[in-house]
């Protein structure tokens, strides 16, 4: 997966500590190698399959493959876009010109080339204990990613989209990419994160994000993820919330054969407050693996997460919800709720919801059920007419449409509910 | 319409039904009575197609068709409707979503044309002002959080929505207050018609005072023991299921 890495041009190469801090991953990496089952946080998830193909490194052509234009307006929702193809920055097909005073958004690559040096806080680090063969290997060769600041005080009005797609390539290719979202104080911002394919793309997708939301500033951020159906997908959000900042956080799940989603939320300042509504629905032989993984630091914060998992045929689904309340963070409110559906016998869910408590006057919560749909509920849609296949599919967009409340504007959620209605069961047919 | 020829039907393992026989023609309305555990329910159950339910002998034909056959949306389709006894909440589905797509596979299944959405909003006011509905409850997810009453008028409403052709109410009236059993019978009475047969399940003769019956039949142990007009209610009202039980080996043993 790694093969070559070195002969690799990445951006920014000649710069003495980027150099340094690549080299030094890939060390890191050669010595750990990928996470396996006896890593807690990759129980669920096996790499074996994956670990029998082979990857190139990167799309050489990335950044002049032509892209169908429905692959590039995955959504009817207005709103300027980044587009990434085959994990290259792709300026030509972006569409970032409507961009507000105070907001910028660039490519690492070009970020890299032009003012590196404040990007060094990001790169220049050494392999610590969270550091997994994912984060290690993105580290030593991600060759581009978002750069994406707004200042304080700035109120984005339309949603920003970023729009990740995976076309065909002469060979099936690996790509990493490293991505930093700032919001300034008291900052407002929505971001539609797209992740689409072109059929028949068997590639590998590594991104690894550091999130940093300011003072007061609220981020929507809604992960919509219908990666090509041969597609392995692995992320790593790390989100730090200061004083009385906000995140209300939905993902859609639906894509890709082996899709993986580590949200690491710090609520760091007092009062902050980080909301996540997810769901996946899995057939086929597809896999996710949900890690929500909060961590309460300042006082008086709030998590709540509602998620929900649907999995048919042979697919495995994995959520695991951990709440973390660090001392001194008294008056912390924690919550995570975990609904599955099996929709048939050889599908699969765990779900690990865990607590660890370690301040005073906390409130913490968790709940986790995997079950099947009601047969009684059946009946009684069957008693009015409603054909089994019909009922199953309202039943079980029913149990995911809790996931999609709170979602804005109203056209991206209908879009949601489209996108979820076409997953199931017999749409698919 | 309908005609239940010595039907056997077990739950479980354990037989229920008994060679149970009745029959009903369009216009009338039968009311089913009799102790707990005699097979009413069950009755009902077996009509709609719940699973679970096995039928070892006897027939149901229904318009001349092979009832037991058919999966439950195709009974539904073909005009039966089971008001449950305990009708179930529906987290996430809105009721007036369920109530379009219920009556569009229904239309559909017998080759009529769907409504479109202004066409079933039209319908669904006039059945709210005709069956003195709560139009809020329309807007919430399918019983959720309804009261008990509320969950049975909606029973009624979503029957004087969809039109069938034998309506069967399974203990409708169990757990109603006399206000909303009022309500329920002056629903299930606008809805009386020559062309649509009633099976009205109960336990007690109460309900049989707002909905009066045609014909009374008497279920004990899985099998109609005594039939008879809307006097045999009241005679029950008086003496018990006991005495119908000696009434009947009676007339058995004459």
């Amino acid at each position: 997966m790694c093969d070559a890495a070195a002969s690799l041009r990445l951006p920014g190469s000649g710069l003495g500590w980027l150099d340094a801090a690549r080299a030094e991953a890939l060390r890191a990496f050669a010595e750990r190698g990928l996470p396996d089952q006896r890593n807690e946080l990759w129980k669920y998830t096996s790499l074996r399959a994956l670990a029998q193909r082979s990857y190139a490194p990167g799309d050489a052509d990335a950044t002049n493959r032509d892209v169908d234009a429905a692959l590039l307006q995955p959504s009817p929702v207005p709103g300027p876009r980044a587009v990434f193809v085959n994990g290259a920055f792709r300026g030509d097909l972006s569409e970032l010109d409507s961009l507000p005073e105070g907001v910028a958004v660039r490519s690492l690559a070009s970020a890299l080339h032009e003012s590196p040096e404040p990007l060094r806080f990001l790169l220049d680090r050494r392999a610590d204990a969270d550091d997994d063969g994912f984060t290690l290997l993105d580290r030593a060769v991600a060759a581009d990613g978002l750069v994406l600041s707004v200042a304080a005080g700035v109120e984005v009005p339309e949603s920003l989209h970023i729009v990740h797609i995976g076309v065909a390539a002469d060979t099936a290719a690996a790509w990493h990419l490293r991505s930093l979202i700032e919001l300034g104080e008291g900052a407002r911002l929505r971001l539609v994160e797209h992740h689409i394919g072109a059929e028949q793309t068997g590639h590998l997708a590594n991104l690894v994000r550091d999130i940093s939301v300011r003072k007061g500033a609220h981020l929507d951020w809604i992960v919509i993820q219908q990666a090509s159906a041969d597609a392995a997908l692995f992320r790593r959000s790390k989100l730090r919330l200061q004083d009385d900042a906000s995140v209300d956080f939905h993902a859609l799940e639906l894509g890709g054969k082996l899709a993986r989603h580590e949200i690491r939320a710090e609520l760091a300042g007092a009062q902050s407050r980080f909301v996540s509504r997810g769901a996946f629905v899995l057939h086929g032989r597809q896999h996710a693996d949900m890690e929500v993984l909060v961590t309460h630091r300042g006082r008086d914060t709030l998590s709540n997460a509602v998620w929900r998992g649907v999995a048919d045929d042979r697919a495995r689904g994995v959520v695991h919800g951990r709440i973390l309340v660090q001392p001194g963070a008294d008056g912390a409110d924690g919550s995570f709720y975990n609904k599955n559906l099996l929709l048939s016998p050889d599908a699969e869910i765990d779900t690990r919801p865990a607590l660890e408590i370690y301040a005073d006057e906390v409130k913490a919560n968790h709940g986790a059920t995997v079950g099947q749909l009601d047969e009684q509920v059946l009946f009684y849609l069957r008693s009015r007419g409603i054909p089994l296949e019909l009922a199953r599919r309202i039943l079980v967009r029913a149990f995911c449409s809790v996931t999609l409340d709170g979602i804005e504007p109203a056209s991206l959620r209908e879009h949601c509910e489209a996108l979820l209605a076409e997953q199931l069961p017999e749409a698919r047919a | 319409m309908l005609k239940i020829e010595n039907l056997h039907a077990r739950i479980a393992g354990k037989e229920i039904l008994k060679g149970l026989s009745l029959e009903a023609k369009a216009g009338e309305v039968h009311a089913i009575m009799g102790p707990n555990g005699a097979g009413k329910s069950t009755l009902g159950n077996v009509l709609a197609g719940r699973p679970g339910y096995k039928v070892t002998d006897g027939s149901v034909t229904f318009d001349g068709k092979n009832l037991l056959e058919l999966e439950p949306e195709a009974r539904a389709a073909a005009g039966v409707f089971l008001a449950f006894q305990y009708p179930v909440e529906i987290p996430g589905v809105n009721n007036t979503y369920f109530l379009r797509a219920a009556l569009n596979a229904q239309r559909k299944a017998r080759g009529e044309q769907e409504l479109d959405s202004m066409q079933f909003l039209k319908l669904v006011r006039g059945k709210v002002n005709e069956m003195g509905m709560t139009p809020e409850l329309l807007n919430r997810a399918v019983n959720e959080g309804f009261s008990g009453g509320e969950k049975k008028r909606n029973e009624v409403f979503q029957m004087a929505l969809l039109e069938p052709r034998l309506a069967i109410l399974d203990e409708t009236d169990s757990g109603l207050d006399i206000d909303a059993l009022k309500q329920v019978a002056a629903g299930v009475n606008a809805l009386r018609s020559p062309e649509r047969a009633f099976l009205v399940i109960t336990h007690y003769q109460r309900l049989l005072d707002y909905i009066v019956p045609d014909f009374v039949h008497v279920l004990a142990d899985g099998r109609i023991v005594e039939s008879g007009d809307a006097q045999l209610a009241r005679e029950l009202e008086a003496h018990g299921y006991g005495w119908v039980r000696e009434h009947a080996s009676a007339g058995a043993g004459a």
